[in-house]
């Protein structure tokens, strides 16, 4: 439940965290700087560039009688630098930096929050494609059978000794690189350890004796698939999948870490760690960015489990 | 009367709060043959183990005095020096009780050395001369084969070699036999009865087959739901049962009460097999393997007919091939020969097979692998109604599951007990029987296959079971396949009967032909270790 929470309170991260006011009252009307974006001539500067809501000249001007702005609780953006910063960059934990900046004057805890959603959405959405498309080929496997298995076992063997990383390398080399593309590479050899799974359970189940009532009373396979078999093989599949998405978010991280992942600027936990590699003495990126990583594996590996639980008709009435 | 080997007294099992034996108590006498009989769940393996301290997470009080010493609250070490030197026991199933990694003479003289003190090649030549009188032929040779070489009969006689080396006084048989087919039962039993005889040793058979009883004990303790309600010297407590309890075990004899039609009328064919083949194709061993696959053949030709309303009864030990035919004649194994239901084969078009599949259903031995753990009730049930009429309404499927739930006696008239919602683990074995029939019945097919439809099933509920199955029969003309493996449900039921014997039909005939004048040696076999 602390992940759910953790997901849908990063999921409103805008509000949470973020340069740009919630809701500004000016000379008589009403802004909303977290949607849409105001020249800063709307509130009395020169220029025609996006407000910088951080500039002590705009906050005086919304600090004057009858005006008033709604600020998010950690007023700082994953991209804002602290230009107005008392302590060097990485400067550590402040009132105005809870966490600390980083070595660029980022803002650590808004990093870490919009870094921590990149993670997760990544990781579900790998997951996600993981599962479809480990299933499918783990169902056919399995329920087929005889040839049909055969071909996808030497296909799938020879698709698991492909070097990921170098791969991975290489598109990052030839590409722009984008997490869409992270995503699809990825994806291509992520669901090979699930349909290994799926199909273990498929040739199980198949040959039970309530399958065969079922082909006896006429069921076409397609329905079989779906109301017997399927059911009853998805138990390794869910007790799988937390611990897929904690391989994925590392599989990000570690890559990130090493320059192959999310283009720069994107708000990473691996970014951050190899800040607090690059920057030793600056304790707090290492060890708020480690906090993260160690809580969120901890809870899927727990969410795992509960998971498995609940989703048994045999154990969730006892 | 001498000292008793064992007085057990006040025994109580307890697992995670709950108590599962009730305060027993009994002895055994030295070179006493004592029978503790009961159905599953009774309590009669958890107070074996007991004996031995060797049921786990079990909580367990009272007294049980082995030649002066208490076993139940002796220091772990000295129970230790008396589990296999002097008490051994036998467990029922000798594929998963043998360690599949050493060879059995290696089990055999492990035992010899820890416990006699033996060297290695004292030890293996004892455990040759102990393979050697349980009866298994080619001893020396037999000695270095791994468990999964042995056939089920020679790893249970290897079982019986291990726990008599050290020439025990009690040996705790755990349904030693239920695991084999019916005509090694008798030669395993002898086998023990031999050893019980030559060195005086007391035996505690733990069964709920009641024929092995009679044949075995000299005294039979009954149990029931943790409590012993009866006890006393065998011919007495079959004479004359006292417990309501063991009235009903001893009465649990299937009764013959199928529908009888009259003979004049030929008979109509429901279905008819003749030269029915069925091969599996296998690996071939060595170089032959690269080069084609070999093919098994479980079903050598096999000729039937099955009549309406009459039941044909299939019986054969296990590997004779009358699963092939059950799963042949439902049209689940491609087969070769001619097999006709009614005026259509298998295999022709889809619609066909569609329209043969309402005609022939089937009822599997084993209700808990039967029923998809993950349906409720009318999910399964009326999941044959999905295929065979569509057109249903929710509401009209639901109105039909609630009567094929009636007509297998699952539920009352105008109340379901929300028995729709439920799934197939909260009900019992026979329940679940039950529900099997159910959704075999619910696309009302003219011919049932029963493969072992009972043999998973206590003694007390299959009587119950294979009643319903005739009042089926009687009421709505239905013609049976029955596969078994058991002579006393072959005489309740079938009308036909056929032997089967390695793929092939040794016999077949009318009931009394075959039971009474049996025209084979494996016929009269079968008969014998049954009766």
């Amino acid at each position: 439940m602390a992940f759910v929470a953790m997901v849908l309170l990063s999921l409103a991260a805008e509000l949470i965290s973020n340069d740009r006011p919630l809701l500004v009252r000016y000379q008589g009307s009403l802004y909303v700087p977290v949607l849409q974006n105001y020249p800063e001539t709307v509130f009395g500067g020169d220029f025609q560039t996006p407000t910088d809501y951080l500039d002590p000249f705009i906050r005086q001007r919304l600090a004057e009688p009858g005006n008033w702005a709604i600020y998010a609780p950690n007023p700082y953006g994953p991209k804002t630098l602290n230009y107005f910063a008392k302590a060097p960059n990485p400067s550590a934990p402040s009132r105005d930096n809870w966490l600390g900046t980083d070595d660029r004057g980022r803002d650590l805890l808004a990093q870490l929050i919009y870094g921590f959603r990149v993670s997760v959405l990544f990781a579900l959405a790998l997951t996600v494609t993981g599962v479809v498309l480990g299933v499918l080929t783990g169902a056919i496997q399995g329920f087929f059978g005889g040839k049909t298995d055969l071909a996808f076992q030497r296909f799938i063997e020879i698709w698991g000794s492909m070097p990921e990383l170098y791969l991975l390398i290489i598109f990052s080399a030839v590409f722009a690189p984008s997490v869409a593309l992270l995503l699809v590479l990825l994806s291509l050899f992520g669901w090979m350890g699930l349909s290994d799974y799926v199909r273990a359970e498929f040739l199980r189940n198949r040959q039970l004796d309530y399958v065969r009532a079922a082909r006896a009373l006429g069921v076409g396979n397609w329905q079989i698939i779906k109301r017997h078999v399927l059911p009853n093989s998805l138990t390794p599949v869910v007790t799988f999948l937390p611990f897929r998405m904690s391989g994925a978010i590392l599989a990000l991280t570690s890559l990130d870490f090493l320059g192959l992942g999310v283009p720069p600027g994107t708000p990473s936990l691996g970014e951050l760690l190899s800040q607090g590699k690059n920057n030793i003495d600056a304790w707090w990126i290492s060890l708020s960015t480690f906090a993260v990583l160690v809580l969120t594996l901890l809870l899927l590996t727990f969410m795992g489990d509960a998971l498995r639980d609940a989703l048994d008709p045999r154990k969730a009435e006892s | 009367m001498s000292e008793p080997l064992v007085t057990v007294s006040d025994l109580r099992v307890a697992f995670a709060g709950r108590e599962a034996v009730h305060g027993i108590g009994f002895s055994i006498e030295p070179g006493e043959k004592l029978a503790l009989v009961g159905e599953s769940g009774s309590g009669k393996t958890v107070t074996a183990l007991s004996l031995l301290r060797l049921a786990q997470n079990a909580v367990v009080s009272g007294q049980a005095l082995f030649g002066g010493q208490d076993l139940l609250s002796m220091p772990e070490q000295t129970l230790r020096g008396l589990r296999g030197q002097d008490i051994a026991m036998i467990f029922q199933e000798p594929m998963t009780a043998l360690n599949p990694l050493l060879t059995v003479g290696e089990q055999i003289a492990e035992v010899l050395q820890l416990k006699m003190g033996l060297s290695r090649a004292q030890s293996w030549d004892k455990a040759i001369t102990m393979i050697a009188e349980t009866g298994i032929d080619d001893a020396p040779r037999r000695a270095s084969a791994y468990p999964h070489q042995l056939s089920g009969g020679q790893r249970q006689r290897a079982m019986i070699a291990m726990a008599l080396a050290c020439q025990p006084r009690l040996l705790l048989a755990d349904e030693p036999t239920t695991a084999l087919d019916v005509s090694l039962r008798g030669q395993i039993l002898e086998l023990i009865s031999g050893f019980q005889r030559r060195n005086g040793m007391a035996v505690l058979l733990i069964t709920h087959d009641l024929n092995l009883v009679r044949r075995f004990a000299d005294r039979v303790l009954v149990m029931e739901n943790g409590h012993v309600v009866e006890q006393g010297p065998v011919d007495e407590v079959f004479a004359r049962p006292v417990h309501p309890y063991t009235r009903r075990l001893i009465d649990s004899r299937p009764t013959r009460d199928p529908a009888e039609l009259p003979t004049a009328a030929e008979p109509t064919v429901v279905m008819q097999a003749s030269g029915l083949q069925v091969g599996y194709a296998v690996r071939r061993s060595g170089l032959a393997g690269w080069f084609g696959k070999g093919e098994f053949v479980a079903l050598k030709g096999a000729d039937f007919t099955v009549q309406a309303g009459r039941t044909l009864g299939v019986i054969g030990e296990s590997g004779s091939g009358k699963s092939t035919l059950a799963l042949a004649s439902l049209g689940l194994l491609p087969s070769r020969g001619a097999l006709r239901v009614g005026e259509l084969a298998w295999g022709v078009t889809a619609t066909q097979n569609q329209r043969m599949r309402r005609t022939v259903q089937v009822v599997f031995q084993d209700p808990f692998s039967s029923l998809s753990p993950r349906l409720t009730v009318e999910e399964i049930v009326g999941e044959g109604l999905l295929v065979h009429e569509p057109g249903l309404s929710a509401a009209q499927r639901r109105e039909q599951v609630l009567l094929a739930l009636q007509d297998v006696g699952l539920t009352a008239a105008g109340d379901d007990q929300g028995v729709l919602q439920r799934y197939p683990h909260e009900f019992s074995g026979g329940q679940r029987q039950r529900l099997a029939i159910a959704r075999a019945l619910i696309v009302r097919p003219g011919i049932l296959v029963l493969d072992e439809p009972t043999s998973a099933l206590d003694v007390t509920i299959q009587k119950q079971v294979l009643g319903l199955l005739q009042r089926l029969q009687r009421e709505r003309g239905l013609s049976y396949l029955l596969i078994t493996h058991d002579v006393d449900v072959i005489r309740a039921m079938a009308h036909h009967v056929l032997v089967m014997k390695d793929g092939q039909v040794v016999e077949s005939g009318s009931l009394a032909d075959v039971l009474q004048n049996p025209a084979q040696a494996y016929t009269r076999q079968l008969l014998f270790a049954a009766a």
